[in-house]
């Protein structure tokens, strides 16, 4: 069979208009739906042929999926909040900025006005052998192309690999992970909920998936607690580019500081593996310290250590790049 | 008296329809009974047809036919067809199928099977001159002359050079001026470098679309094309048509940037589908499909060796380039040499090189073909010697630069004009360089300052078109022209040197344009920063002819003699008593009543049969006038743009800002402010791209792309770049255009790409890494001591 690029191929279109409609419709069609958020990850797969599904599941109009709702715990992220809508929502600029942060540095104000956090958290990987329809691992084959000494990888993973070899794209995951934050999943079952960093999925559970979402399931909300409302956030994303990029590496971190010594710390990164990194060990270490450029410098070595670091051909650049944005995100830029 | 229109800003008559949505590209047009072709490309990077299974394609509902290789006009290697049963790049159009829509069309394609026999392949020229290397082409690996051949260099060529350097064997192309070895023994400083230049995919917005269809023996295309009346002369070449039986319809065309001087292959298969299917077919060409089709800068791997005297003088400039010229061969190393020569004026210089044929998309001039690469390359090595000599990085500039006696290139010619030198000093004052070069290396937070700068000259004007205007009764001037129309207001600021021969004001002057059934006159293409100079020297030329003929009318209806008139404000009137005198429309209406010359009916004898035609078609509609540009010229016409950066490079990420960028030009006498401005920094911003950013990725094992998106070609965006920039010409005007004007289209690509390297070199103590584009890794692992991911030869990364 020839392949053709650029050409969306037919679907049904289905548009609930409620999230229980919506599961319904995609327990029924099961691995042949897709839902649809903001489209930017979905209509490239479309685009290219290589996903075909039968029935599309539009969740533009289900209202109780969007909006930010502000209460005394914390703050509750409807999955289909623009991403626009959260970069520049006063309550999350004040008490979250590191979310507002990483939204702001998603792609372009285009793609931000379309797209949502729900997609920015549950999109697929960019792998460029994988989004190229090549057979691999996680397209269901039974080999990596991005992974072998000669492979084009520079943007490929430096920890985390399970025959698998790609990345997590999302830039809000990070600022998600450093804030605590949970993720609602709402299925024919009923509703579960699970802390951010679970939400995503290793290679080495299921290649196939980036995140725990079942083809039946939905995330409806992401639920922020107050616990690191205001605290000192960190965020910064290397990209290639300063506008529609993924992140070559991207870090996050919430740090509260108590008479001069770090009190508590949760540290994130994304860009180094199949799934966002949180990283535990880290905030352990500098707890109970001063947040120097000395101690910065320790955690970014810390941190390679701690996952165990292995750069493939030609990502090496992403050790240097991911301890140097670990130790900014305890000191802060300025050297 | 009307004010001159030359110098003053004054939007072009496109505007209002580009701006609100109106102006209709050729993917924009419908014709009654139009169906939709789709294409099947190859995903192999060489290989050959075997056999195509369309059957299951053909019986689907909705499908009107396919078109084949087998349908289309077989082109001569190293030729390009439109169509291919060796395909010798991956994306290569392989068949069209023409359905009722595209959906149709694509999920027709997806049901054709075809045998491929895999065909050996080559992506780096190296791997091809290797002596067990692959070649690119069946026929062999590189053109000598007129003939393919294949040149393979021996093992130890490779052995001598070890694996540092580019390996130097025998050459396919080479001129000398001077003694190479005697300038380098005079030479105190010597540089022996080994430079990569990426190859980059043109991306203009708009995709190489076109719609055609068959109408009483002609064809009718709207197509996207950067020119017109020389675009249709090459598809009645390619369709083998006379040129009254094409008619070329393409008024707007959303960038090209050399990729669609002259049209390109691909539009000639809804031409032939039309023909095949009687049937209006439309091809629109996907952003995936022109990421294959749409042509790209050949890239180069150069070995570079300068030598200089204790002064700074450039004695021996030694270069050695390898042109990555994709399957059909379009290379511009060689043609880079003369523009090195110009701009440094090497006492002695040799220029070397091969170009190779390699299974990636099809290269094609783009802007500023060569020249930027090799400004590119070199500039950051000037910075380099400037360093070892211990003299300053702008006065090794101002050392070398040429004035208006230098000669250069392989026939040592002379120029029209040259002002670079002041170009420079104006530059200086503009970018504030004294005050800027004290942050050089300083180190804010993790912010390390590098200031760059470069001079960038290119070829910028051709002689010997056609001008064509018509004065109508309502005493309007319609200027036709035949050049192209992609952004650059060539169409209405070249005019302007009609208008004011006749003193009208631009309220009172019509550009005709875009649609050769207007008639159009022969031009120059829209290309090579050419129009400017020729066009203003053909208008101009047409505006005499247009004056010479109201003065003869003025002085048979009103005595005297046809000197004694002069024109201004709609009126050919008398010098001595202005009263006396007539209308522009009175003198148009006594041009129809005249004849000959006057009126069309007969064309000057030394026009082009293109503008004749023209002229003949315009009989009776007012006072023709057409004339042949055959101003005189001696020298070649060169523009300049001298490129100022600040840079800040973070020593912990490797991250490039650039704080400021500054561009003076020679351009001669400026036509339009604002869009002398536009070009100088867009085209400044091309380059930055080339520095920063764009890029090709091939895996070298299966030979096809990946960077074929623009999110992963990364052409550099509206943040990547600071939001004041400053611009200024220097203003003095050429003396062989009569308008005073050069073009300005190219030389600013090299400035902008050399200016932010020899920053980045700077910001990093001078160490050049030789090759683009510096992305934050290439720089970090340069910051950090780690071993390269790159070998210094290592193309499409």
């Amino acid at each position: 069979m020839a392949v053709i690029r650029d050409m969306i191929s037919g679907f049904e279109l289905f548009q609930p208009t409620a999230v229980d409609d919506a599961i319904e419709l995609l327990s029924r069609y099961g691995d042949d739906g897709w839902v649809l958020s903001g489209g930017l990850d979905s209509f490239d797969w479309f685009k290219d042929r290589i996903k075909k599904p039968t029935a599309v599941v539009d969740l533009a109009n289900v209202e109780e999926l969007k909006g930010v709702r502000i209460s005394s715990d914390g703050v509750e992220i409807g999955a289909m909040t623009t991403i626009t809508e959260v970069s520049k929502h006063p309550h999350l600029l004040e008490n979250y900025s590191i979310l507002a942060q990483a939204a702001g540095h998603i792609a372009t104000p285009q793609i931000r006005n379309r797209g949502t956090l729900g997609g920015n958290l549950s999109q697929d990987t960019r792998c460029w052998y994988y989004r190229s329809g090549w057979p691999c691992y996680r397209a269901g084959g039974n080999v990596c192309y991005a992974g072998t000494p000669t492979s084009m990888n520079r943007e490929h993973c430096i920890t985390g690999a399970s025959r698998c070899v790609a990345v997590n794209p999302s830039d809000s995951a990070p600022a998600l992970i450093a804030l605590g934050a949970q993720f609602v999943i709402r299925g024919p079952r009923g509703e579960k909920i699970v802390e951010a960093q679970d939400y995503f999925m290793s290679p080495a559970v299921d290649i196939q998936r980036m995140t725990v979402l079942k083809a039946d399931e939905l995330l409806t909300s992401i639920r922020i607690p107050a616990t690191w409302s205001g605290t000192d956030f960190y965020y910064e994303k290397m990209e290639d580019r300063k506008a529609w990029d993924f992140a070559l590496v991207s870090v996050a971190s919430a740090i509260k500081i108590n008479g001069g010594v770090i009190e508590d710390a949760r540290l994130a990164v994304n860009g180094i593996a199949p799934f966002p990194v949180r990283l535990e060990v880290v905030e352990s270490f500098i707890k109970g310290k001063e947040p120097t450029d000395e101690l910065g410098m320790a955690a970014g070595q810390l941190s390679l250590s701690t996952i165990n670091a292995q750069p493939l051909r030609h990502n090496g650049f992403k050790l240097p790049l991911m301890r140097n944005l670990v130790r900014r995100s305890i000191r802060g830029t300025e050297g | 008296m009307a004010e001159k229109l030359i110098g003053q800003d004054i939007s072009p008559p496109d505007l209002i329809a580009k701006i609100t949505g109106r102006a209709k590209y050729s993917e924009d047009f419908r014709a009654d009974g139009m169906i939709f072709a789709k294409l099947l490309l190859s995903p192999m990077p060489h290989c050959r047809v075997r056999r195509i299974d369309a059957s299951a394609a053909l019986a689907m509902e909705g499908v009107f036919g396919m078109l084949t290789a087998d349908d289309v006009p077989a082109v001569d290697a190293p030729g390009e067809p439109c169509l291919t049963n060796e395909p010798l790049y991956e994306g290569e159009a392989i068949l069209a199928i023409a359905a009722v829509d595209e959906t149709t069309a694509a999920e027709a394609i997806e049901l054709i099977q075809i045998d491929y026999e895999p065909l050996p392949f080559v992506l780096n020229p190296l791997d091809s001159l290797h002596p067990d290397g692959p070649n690119g082409r069946l026929e062999g690996n590189t053109r000598v002359g007129r003939e393919i051949k294949t040149i393979k260099w021996t093992q130890e060529d490779f052995d001598i050079a070890g694996p540092e350097k580019m390996p130097m064997g025998e050459p396919s192309d080479e001129w000398t001026v001077g003694d190479i070895e005697k300038g380098f023994s005079e030479a105190k400083v010597i540089l022996d470098e080994t430079v990569v230049h990426q190859s980059l995919t043109h991306h203009p917005m708009e995709p190489r679309s076109t719609m055609a269809y068959w109408k009483n023996g002609k064809i009718y295309m709207h197509t996207s094309t950067q020119s017109v009346s020389r675009t249709r002369a090459a598809l009645a070449n390619m369709l083998d048509l006379d040129l009254e039986d094409v008619v070329l319809v393409g008024e707007f065309c959303g960038g090209g940037f050399g990729s669609k001087i002259s049209g390109s292959p691909i539009m000639q298969v809804p031409a032939h589908l039309s023909r095949k299917l009687n049937r209006p077919v439309m091809l629109r060409i996907t952003r995936y499909e022109e990421n294959y089709l749409g042509r790209a800068r050949p890239g180069m791997q150069a070995r570079i060796k300068i030598g200089f005297r204790e002064d700074g003088r450039i004695t021996a400039l030694d270069i050695y380039a390898l042109g990555d010229g994709g399957p059909y061969g379009t290379n511009d190393h060689m043609s880079g040499g003369s523009t090195a020569s110009l701009a440094y004026q090497p006492l002695n210089q040799r220029q070397r090189g091969v170009g190779v044929y390699t299974n990636t998309p099809p290269k094609a001039a783009q802007r500023g073909p060569g020249g930027a690469q090799y400004i590119g390359m070199l500039e950051p090595l000037m910075d380099k010697a400037a360093r070892e000599l211990g003299i300053d990085r702008l006065d090794l500039r101002r050392i070398n630069a040429p004035d208006g006696n230098s000669v250069f290139g392989p026939r040592q010619g002379g120029l029209t004009s040259v002002h670079v030198k002041e170009a420079i000093e104006k530059g200086v004052e503009l970018f504030g360089w004294n005050e800027r070069i004290q942050r050089s290396g300083q180190l804010n937070g993790t912010k390390k300052t590098g200031i760059g700068l470069a001079i960038s000259p290119y070829t910028a004007g051709s002689t010997g078109f056609d001008g064509l205007l018509v004065i109508r009764p309502d005493g309007k001037l319609q200027i036709h022209q035949g050049i192209g129309n992609l952004g650059t207001h060539s169409i209405a600021d070249t005019g302007r040197a009609a208008a004011d021969v006749l003193g009208l004001q631009w309220k009172d002057c019509e550009i005709v344009w875009g649609d050769t059934s207007q008639h159009l006159p022969w031009s120059s293409v829209q290309a090579g920063s050419q129009t400017t100079f020729a066009h203003t020297r053909a208008n101009h030329a047409a505006g005499m002819d247009a004056k010479r003929k109201l003065q003869e009318i003025a002085a048979l209806d009103l005595g005297g003699s046809p000197s004694d008139y002069e024109t201004s404000d709609g009126r050919v009137f008398r010098r001595s008593n202005p009263s006396r005198g007539m209308s522009l429309g009175a003198a148009a209406e006594r041009a129809i009543s005249l004849g000959g010359t006057y009126s069309g009916a007969e064309p000057a004898e030394d026009l082009n049969d293109m503008t004749k035609m023209a002229v003949r078609g315009l009989e009776g509609k007012g006072l023709v006038a057409a004339a042949r540009d055959n101003y005189p010229r001696e020298g070649a016409i060169q523009s300049w743009v001298v490129g100022f950066a600040e840079v800040e490079v973070d020593v912990e990420t490797g991250q490039v800002d650039l704080i400021n960028y500054t561009g003076v030009a020679d351009v001669g006498t400026v036509l339009h402010p604002r869009s002398l401005r536009a070009q100088g920094l867009g085209g400044s911003i091309q380059g930055m791209g080339i520095a920063m950013s764009q890029k090709w990725v091939f895996d070298p094992v299966w030979g096809v792309s990946f960077a074929n998106r623009l999110y992963t070609a990364r052409p550099p965006g509206m943040l990547d770049i600071p939001l004041d920039m400053d611009w200024a010409a220097v203003e003095i005007p050429d003396p062989q255009n009569p308008v005073g004007a050069k073009g300005i289209g190219e030389p600013p690509v090299g400035a902008g790409s050399a200016a932010l390297t020899s920053a980045i070199a700077d910001a990093l103590d001078g160490r050049c890494l030789c090759r683009t584009p510096l992305t934050a890794d290439v720089i970090l692992a340069e910051i950090e001591g780690l071993e390269p991911a790159y070998g210094p030869l290592d193309l499409h990364v």
